[in-house]
């Protein structure tokens, strides 16, 4: 671990004008996966700047929808009435990830840059181009049991590990950031990043920008949405692969359908040529099915993982069934 | 419910042996007041880090460590340039006592990733895991021999035996009867490697006065440590001390003394400080040992009656470059069924990993995983009930040392099991159960474990105010020592358990032999029954010798002592209290020594626990995970000293069990050699939400040949045939049988009567 300074930043534009004048500082919210990626000198900021004093730690009712605050820990947002209620899929997601300790200390704005779990990047005796540009990816060559079929470079195979994220992208939701030049809004499904050539980089955030909050718009489609995670062992176990489903489901017909999938990708994977099948479509299994093929169709296996594509598949259409049958409003 | 057929019967006298007590250092482990060997407080400490490889075969070209001497707080920085020369100790458990016979920090050749290549120490903890980050270490590297499958050629026969066999053994002729056999079954089944991974990491204080040591470890052998430092350094073993009053956990990885014992020892002399060494999860993933890899041929063959006329059981385990440890997974093979024809081999195959060692059960574990596995194809394929088939090729007394079981309850255990579990309502044909989306099935398979103990020595000291003390520098690894060394002092000296306390993990105190082999209770509760019987002895000599007695007189085995007097047997009015006694003898306290010996005398019996387990799983039809949903297991542990614990010994094992059955594997970079999944997150291990209810049975029993105190060993056994139960379970339900663990989703998915 290498020695930093440790700064408290009072509102977030204090905040923002310390990281500005940095680029080797960062946000400190819950620690929960910084700061053991610092112990492990997988990152090594020189600066720490905590931000757990500023007012960000509200869920609001808006408009039209629900605004999370940034600094919301994951248990307040998996357990608040309105989130089980008006959008299951993130509740549920949420209370699938880590641990209680865990989802005790981590926020929203957390969760959402979290990085991969990924042996080879977590660990510095390999080489990563996600850690080392250019020092290249020993997962190809190596064991890839837990990494992406979808979506994936050359540069690099690493899957994004948040089910919470998951939830967001079949959520529409938007994540709002501010930054020197003020604050702008990024829809969830631009957020993170393929890896391309450039797996360094995993989210759309500029670096000297500060999360605050997730607006999260109200729908039918949200209230009829569930979340599964198909892992290893019952808890505290990344997804093998995982499935965020949302449903409106008027007469038998779907209306609007969200579908998105973690485990498989840099990114939650958010798939419209399912949706575009979905959509209009009865809700049957014949349907689910259909979708779940678009969804896998470009899938590209690793020696390991070539289960994966199959068990996507099986996920998907479990997971619509399970919400088409569930009917509308609220977390089982 | 746990029906514990144990009760009443084995306490006739109503005394304290088997009662289920708490914990009697519960509260002081839950208060925080019980210390681990990093929680010693030591005055003028210094901190030491170890730095490992980042190759894993090659040679160190260079370490620079000018940066990290000039780092803030550092005392000093240790490489193989500077080391002081250590002595080998050899890995011989009736020589020596060293995890390897190698010593770290000695030259700069390197067999593994992670290996030690240099040792920081500094002020504090943070100074010296920073400084370690400043060396700069260039290597030659060489390609690294990691598959035991591509490197499968150079296999070779052991060096030593294999649990106390030669590596090739066999009786009559089993490939000619296998060729013979009406029915066959002959499969390859494979395990990965595990790891120990106990809560508590490996740590060592080691503190010099002059040429005296004193050192708090971790460890499951406080005399083996002392042993080993005293080699090292060339001193008497007198002036080596080593303290270690808690081990969190050891499963075997804290049974022989690792590097970083000698180097937290090298490292406080070079500092001329008191120094901590702590290590860190990862470096136990390279460093501490590892349950081996194995690929083992099971080839049974049978009549159509299922009687078995053809046992063999050989394969290859993997071990490190620069020594040796074998997996003796053919071990149980030899005893466990009635079979004329048997043969076993075991070859190793010289990997660039650290050394392996013993992990709880070692032999046992994968080994009757692979045989229970292979009973369990049998029974399918014969059409014959698994536990059926156990009763048909039990053996009634041990097939290989031709010798009468000192006592063995198996077949109950599997009547008692079947029982508990339901095992009538099986539909015998696979697969035949699916419950909404879950394929439901049942497994079982025999568990046994050797008895073993070692010779140890006790004190127990009986003082005026009628309180009691006995100690022995053996081991609690959380697994209930004090309690039931406790129960076995009070029932001895007929005191109540509250009188009594228990001193254990101080060289000071008189020996007792390493923590494993599930002998301490054994072991260690027999000595301690000897020394307080002498104590009596010594109370009975006072009494009778003392004409103001009401004992004046009596023969010793006249008197009987229960509830802190003596007494007349036949007349327990007449007598009088150990207080009463000492204090007219002008005596403050009487002291007895007793050193257990356990084979000075002709073997005339074999002597094993037993037992039976039964599991039930559910299988996601769709996704191939596998829950375990109930588990039946009954024993046969001789007399059991303390039901609680014994019971929780039991559950343990299982536990371990479903997780090698279902997620542990260490896996390795097969290119560059390294650990990947070297964490807790990674490596899995079941949570509490993969642990299902699991009713333990344990059978009423004396053993008077295993031990004089009745036990047969709890420590191992529990695990040993768990995975085969769930694996057989998984094949129950789903009709696919895996013959490579653990058990996962992938190997699973779409097959069988999957979806």
């Amino acid at each position: 671990m290498n020695p930093f300074t440790y700064k408290r930043a009072t509102d977030s534009a204090e905040a923002v004008r310390e990281v500005a004048g940095n680029r080797n500082a960062k946000f400190l919210a819950g620690g929960t996966n910084l700061v053991d990626l610092m112990k492990m000198n997988v990152q090594q900021p020189d600066t720490l700047i905590d931000i757990n004093r500023l007012a960000l730690k509200k869920i609001e009712t808006t408009a039209n929808g629900l605004r999370v605050g940034a600094l919301a820990s994951n248990s307040e947002v998996a357990n608040d009435r309105r989130v089980r209620e008006g959008f299951p899929v993130l509740s549920e997601a949420l209370l699938a990830g880590a641990s209680p300790q865990l989802r005790n200390m981590a926020t929203v704005g957390g969760n959402l840059l979290q990085r991969t779990r990924c042996y080879y990047f977590m660990d510095t005796t390999f080489p990563c181009n996600k850690r080392v540009p250019g020092s290249g990816c020993p997962a190809i060559p190596g064991f890839n049991r837990i990494h992406a079929i979808l979506g994936a470079s050359d540069k690099c195979i690493a899957t994004h590990p948040s089910d919470m994220c998951v939830a967001l992208a079949a959520l529409d939701a938007v994540i709002r950031v501010e930054g020197p030049k003020g604050a702008r809004e990024i829809p969830m499904t631009e957020f993170h990043r393929l890896p391309g050539d450039t797996p360094h980089v995993d989210t759309n955030l500029q670096p000297d920008e500060l999360i605050v909050a997730v607006n999260l718009p109200s729908s039918a489609f949200a209230k009829r949405s569930g979340y599964l995670k198909v892992r290893d062992r019952a808890q505290y176990a990344f997804a093998l692969v995982s499935v965020a489903a949302a449903l409106d489901i008027r007469q038998g017909r779907i209306g609007a359908a969200r579908l998105a999938l973690g485990g498989v990708a840099h990114k939650p994977w958010r798939s419209l040529d399912a949706e575009k099948i979905l959509t209009g479509a009865q809700a049957n299994e014949q349907t689910f099915r259909a979708a779940a093929d678009a969804v896998v169709k470009d899938a590209v296996p690793q020696k390991h993982n070539a289960f994966k594509i199959e068990l996507a598949r099986r996920a998907v259409v479990r997971a619509l069934s399970d919400v088409a049958n569930r009917g509308a409003g609220g977390a089982a | 419910m746990s029906a514990n057929q144990q009760s009443s019967k084995t306490n006739q006298k109503g005394g304290v042996i088997g009662r289920p007590l708490d914990r009697v250092d519960g509260r002081l482990k839950v208060t925080g007041g019980a210390h681990y060997a990093v929680e010693f407080p030591v005055e003028n400490m210094a901190h030491a880090v170890l730095v490992g490889s980042t190759i894993a075969n090659g040679s160190i070209k260079s370490i620079d460590t000018s940066a990290a001497e000039r780092a803030p707080g550092v005392l000093h920085v240790m490489t193989h340039e500077n080391a002081p020369r250590l002595k080998p100790v050899s890995t011989n458990p009736a020589e020596g006592d060293a995890a390897a016979r190698r010593v770290p920090l000695q030259s700069p050749t390197i067999y593994y990733s992670g290996q030690y290549v240099a040792l920081v120490v500094a002020e504090t903890l943070e100074q010296a895991r920073h400084a370690g980050e400043l060396l700069r270490v260039t290597y030659d590297e060489q390609p690294p021999a990691i598959d035991m499958e591509r490197e499968r050629s150079k296999a070779v026969a052991p060096k030593g035996k294999v649990a106390g066999k030669p590596a090739d053994t066999s009786r009559g002729d089993a490939d000619a009867a296998l060729a013979a056999a009406a029915v066959r079954v002959d499969e390859i089944y494979r395990t990965p490697t595990e790891h120990h991974n106990p809560m508590e990491p490996h740590a060592t204080t080691a503190v010099w006065d002059g040429d005296k040591l004193t050192v708090y470890d971790a460890t499951q052998y406080t005399y083996g440590v002392r042993h080993t430092l005293a080699v090292t350094f060339g001193i008497p073993e007198e002036n080596v001390r080593v303290i270690c009053k808690f081990t969190g956990g050891g499963f075997g990885c804290k049974g022989t003394v690792w590097a970083h014992v000698g180097l937290a020892a090298a490292a406080a002399r070079a500092a001329r400080r008191p120094v901590r060494l702590a290590t860190t999860r990862q470096q136990m993933f390279a460093n501490m040992g590892h349950r081996a890899e194995t690929e083992q041929r099971v080839a049974l063959g049978a009549t159509r009656e299922g009687k078995l006329t053809a046992i063999i059981h050989e394969g290859l385990s993997h071990n490190a470059t620069y020594d040796e440890f074998v997996e003796p997974f053919s071990k149980p093979t030899h005893m466990m069924y009635a079979c004329d024809n048997f043969k076993a081999s075991q070859r190793l195959v010289p990997l660039n990993v650290g050394v392996p060692t013993y992990m709880r059960a070692p032999g046992e574990t994968p080994g009757m995983y692979a045989l229970e596995s292979a009973l369990d194809e049998l029974s399918y394929k014969l059409g014959i009930d698994p536990v059926q088939l156990r009763l048909v090729n039990h053996a009634d007394t041990d097939p290989d040392e031709k010798l009468p079981w000192s006592t063995k309850l198996l077949k109950e255990s599997y009547h008692t099991g079947a029982e508990a579990f339901g095992w009538s309502r099986r539909n015998p044909k696979p697969a035949s159960t699916l419950e909404g989306r879950f394929l439901v099935g049942m497994g079982m398979a025999t568990a046994v474990y050797p008895v073993n103990h070692f010779p140890s020595s006790a004190r127990v000291i009986v003082r005026q105010d009628g309180s009691a003390l006995a100690e022995s520098s053996t081991h609690d690894l959380g697994t209930g020592a004090y309690t039931v060394l406790t129960q076995v002092a009070a029932d001895t000296l007929g005191l109540p358990v509250e009188r009594v306390s228990v001193e254990i993990g101080d060289t000071n105190l008189p020996r007792a032999m390493v923590s494993g082999g599930s002998s301490t209770t054994m072991s260690v509760g027999s000595a301690i029954q000897g020394a307080a019987r002498a104590a009596i002895a010594k109370l009975k000599e006072t009494a009778r010798a003392d004409s103001r007695s009401p004992l004046y007189g009596a023969s010793a085995d006249q008197i009987v002592a229960a509830g802190g007097r003596l007494t007349l047997a036949n007349n327990t009015s007449k007598g009088e209290t150990y207080t009463e006694i000492l204090k007219r003898a002008g005596m403050n306290e009487v002291e007895a020594v007793f050193d257990m010996q356990f084979n000075d005398k002709p073997k005339t019996h074999s002597s094993h626990a037993f037992g039976a387990h039964f599991a039930e799983v559910r299988v996601d039809a769709d996704f191939g995970e596998v829950r375990v949903t109930r588990f039946n297991s009954v024993f046969d542990i001789g007399r059991a000293m303390n039901l609680k614990t014994a019971a929780s010994q039991m559950k343990g094992g299982i536990v371990m069990g479903i997780g090698m059955a279902l997620m542990e594997e260490t896996v390795y970079d097969k290119n560059l050699g390294h650990v990947v999944n070297r964490d807790l997150a990674e490596y899995h291990v079941p949570v509490n939400a993969d642990v299902p209810p699991i009713d333990i049975v344990l059978l009423e029993n004396f053993d008077e040949h295993a031990s004089p105190i009745g036990a047969k060993g709890a420590g191992e056994i529990g695990i040993v045939g768990a995975a085969a139960a769930v694996a057989n379970a998984v094949y129950h339900a789903t009709g696919v049988r895996v013959r490579d663990l653990p058990i996962t989703p992938d190997k699973l998915l779409g097959k069988g009567a999957l979806r």
